[in-house]
């Protein structure tokens, strides 16, 4: 049976050839690793509380140490492999926005400090922020339009 | 300074934190391996969500259980985004809807930033042996 | 030469291959053909700032290599036919400008060198006495064109392939002892609507058996005629896809057909996920251990189809599926 006679048929030919990925390992280290790293958070919270912060001033301690030491990993070259590693674990927690933000701004250097540093940074990144402030200024409009509860964050 | 440690090490909180944080990179994980999502596809999947569960009062039950579990996922960066943007729509009507996300997450926005150019001035990117 | 079958070249006076030459980087050298390569690399910068600069000076030194050990003055070289991956192939333009040989860039993503070597023997059957065919590849460089930055902490999928940083060059004669090239089967374009650029293997295997069968058809030969069937880069997922296609459509290819992307790496203790791939993957292989095997007669007769995926990263971000391509050449002693 020849599995090129129609495309689709090729494709599912492919997807039955093709190798998954190892998933039982991966999610578990995923969750390890993941769950790891906020703890690291969490503790570093706790310790922001008890010197007297308030909850906003340390959110955003944690993530500023969180984002330092993975821009610190990421240039001792350590990062690409914790991320090999860790999958998901390393790239949802905000270690992973810092990685790929730095990663750019390393690669790109050759292209000068200008249009390759300041331009690259933000071809991983950049999206994120462009979808995440466009998506909470929509929450605040629907927010300033309906005044309801439904919308009830704070 | 004093700190008590036994605050720090709240283990019930602790293990809270974990099990969330952990289940949500287990979400991330199946979406790498089980799409053809790209790392941004997907970090912009999770701040999404995260700002329209903030949006919708949800998320904040998820911090109000799980703390860092739930602030320090990309989630988190999404629903902080949404909550400074309410909070200071609270306060200053239209205007506010436009500083007060960035403005909530500016620490974060602002230390990936410096932090990148620092980098780019030191290190030297290397191939992956493995 | 003339054409006979659809699409096959058949020389007159076949073109010698009279001398080879490679040059691969540290993780090719840590592989299982490391002794076969004239020159490894320490480190994938070989001394220069950037990692474009490290691929034009592995073209730029694999070629003089190559007329060093041919002992042909530079000036009895007519052409230099090269490519590589990059945008407008500037590690070739960039690495051989200082050549003084009249230069052709030609580009067929990881299928380059055996285009070069079918457009190289057109030329040496009908005019040119020398002529140079080369190609290079970096896995830094293409990388960070195709890909992700280094340092991102991103997993690769097992049918990822593994860019070869390295270069394989050919020196083309009118005159000389062989291994002659005696046909040639220019491909064309086959895509079956893959999209996954993390799977070029199952892109481009279509391509191969379409290129290896027409080629049987043109010439009346069968997969049996040759000691050795050789792919440019499919991967061991290519490799696998393209016996059970060709087995489809009647060939048992199984039995003497193997890939360079497949034999570059070793699998396990490299991770390379599906093997190699790139433009010098299939180069430096041929040039490597393919020449040296026909040189000694141990092979006699070898088919060389280089596979390449016509693509890049705005065709694949616009949702576009990959091309795939493939040129035979056919090599005897």
């Amino acid at each position: 049976m020849d599995p090129t006679q129609s495309k689709q048929e090729y494709q599912k030919y492919v997807d039955k050839k093709s190798p998954n990925s190892p998933t039982g390992k991966n999610i578990f280290n995923a969750f390890w690793t993941g769950g790891l790293i906020c703890s690291i958070g969490q503790i570093i919270m706790n310790i922001c509380k008890e010197r007297g912060f308030d909850q906003t001033t340390s959110g955003t301690i944690v993530s500023i140490i969180l984002i330092a030491i993975a821009a610190i990993l990421t240039g001792l070259n350590i990062f690409n492999k914790i991320g090999k590693f860790c999958g998901a674990g390393s790239l949802v927690p905000i270690t992973g926005f810092a990685n790929s933000i730095v990663s750019p701004a390393m690669e790109y250097k050759s292209e000068g400090y200008v249009m390759g540093v300041g331009g690259k940074m933000f071809t991983v990144a950049g999206p994120v922020l462009v979808f995440g402030i466009s998506s909470a200024i929509i929450v605040g409009l629907l927010y300033l339009i309906f005044n309801t509860q439904a919308v009830t964050l704070v | 300074m004093n700190i008590n440690w036994a605050n720090v090490f709240d283990w019930m909180q602790l293990l809270r934190c974990f099990l969330v944080g952990g289940a949500i990179c287990i979400i991330g994980q199946i979406l790498i391996d089980k799409t053809k999502l790209t790392p941004a596809r997907i970090l912009v999947i999770f701040v999404t969500t995260g700002a329209v569960l903030g949006g919708l009062g949800i998320y904040k039950y998820v911090v109000d259980f799980a703390g860092a579990g739930a602030t320090v996922p990309l989630t988190g960066f999404g629903y902080n985004l949404a909550k400074g943007t309410i909070e200071s729509a609270q306060q200053n009507g239209l205007i506010g809807v436009f500083t007060g996300g960035v403005k909530a997450a500016a620490g974060g926005i602002a230390a990936a930033v410096f932090f990148g150019y620092i980098a780019s001035l030191i290190a030297k990117p290397k191939i992956k042996k493995q | 030469m003339k054409k006979i079958g659809k699409q096959t070249i058949k020389f007159d006076t076949p073109p010698t291959i009279s001398e080879c030459s490679s040059i691969v980087g540290p993780k090719e050298a840590d592989g299982p053909l490391c002794k076969y390569f004239d020159q490894t690399l320490e480190d994938e910068f070989w001394g220069e700032e950037t990692w474009e600069k490290a691929e034009s000076k592995i073209i730029k030194e694999n070629v003089s290599g190559l007329i060093a050990k041919s002992g042909i003055a530079t000036t009895d070289i007519d052409f230099i036919i090269s490519g590589d991956l990059l945008n407008q192939c500037i590690s070739s333009s960039f690495g051989l400008r200082d050549t003084n040989i009249p230069y052709l860039g030609i580009f067929g993503a990881c299928s380059t060198f055996a285009e070069s070597l079918c457009i190289g023997s057109i030329c040496v059957e009908g005019f040119a006495k020398n002529v140079i065919c080369a190609t290079s590849s970096h896995f830094c460089t293409a990388e960070k064109q195709f890909r992700f930055p280094l340092e991102l902490g991103n997993q690769r999928p097992p049918t990822a392939q593994w860019t070869v940083t390295g270069s394989g060059a050919a020196l083309l004669s009118q005159d000389g002892q062989g291994p002659f090239i005696t046909h040639i089967t220019p491909g064309k374009i086959v895509d079956l609507g893959i999209k996954d650029a993390n799977n070029m293997g199952a892109a481009m295997a279509p391509a191969f058996v379409d290129t290896l069968i027409t080629h049987f058809k043109d010439t009346g030969r069968d997969p049996s005629y040759y000691d050795a069937i050789i792919s440019g880069d499919l991967g061991y997922i290519g490799k696998e896809i393209s016996i059970d296609i060709a087995k489809s459509r009647g060939y048992n290819i199984a039995s003497n057909y193997n890939d360079c992307g497949v034999m570059i790496f070793d699998k396990n203790a490299q991770d390379t996920h599906s093997g190699g791939s790139g433009c010098g993957c299939c180069a430096s292989v041929f040039s490597g251990f393919w020449f040296k095997h026909l040189k000694e007669k141990k092979v006699k007769k070898l088919l060389l189809i280089a596979t390449g995926a016509l693509m890049n990263s705005t065709s694949s971000q616009q949702g576009e599926s990959i091309p795939g391509i493939a040129h035979a050449v056919a090599i005897e002693v």
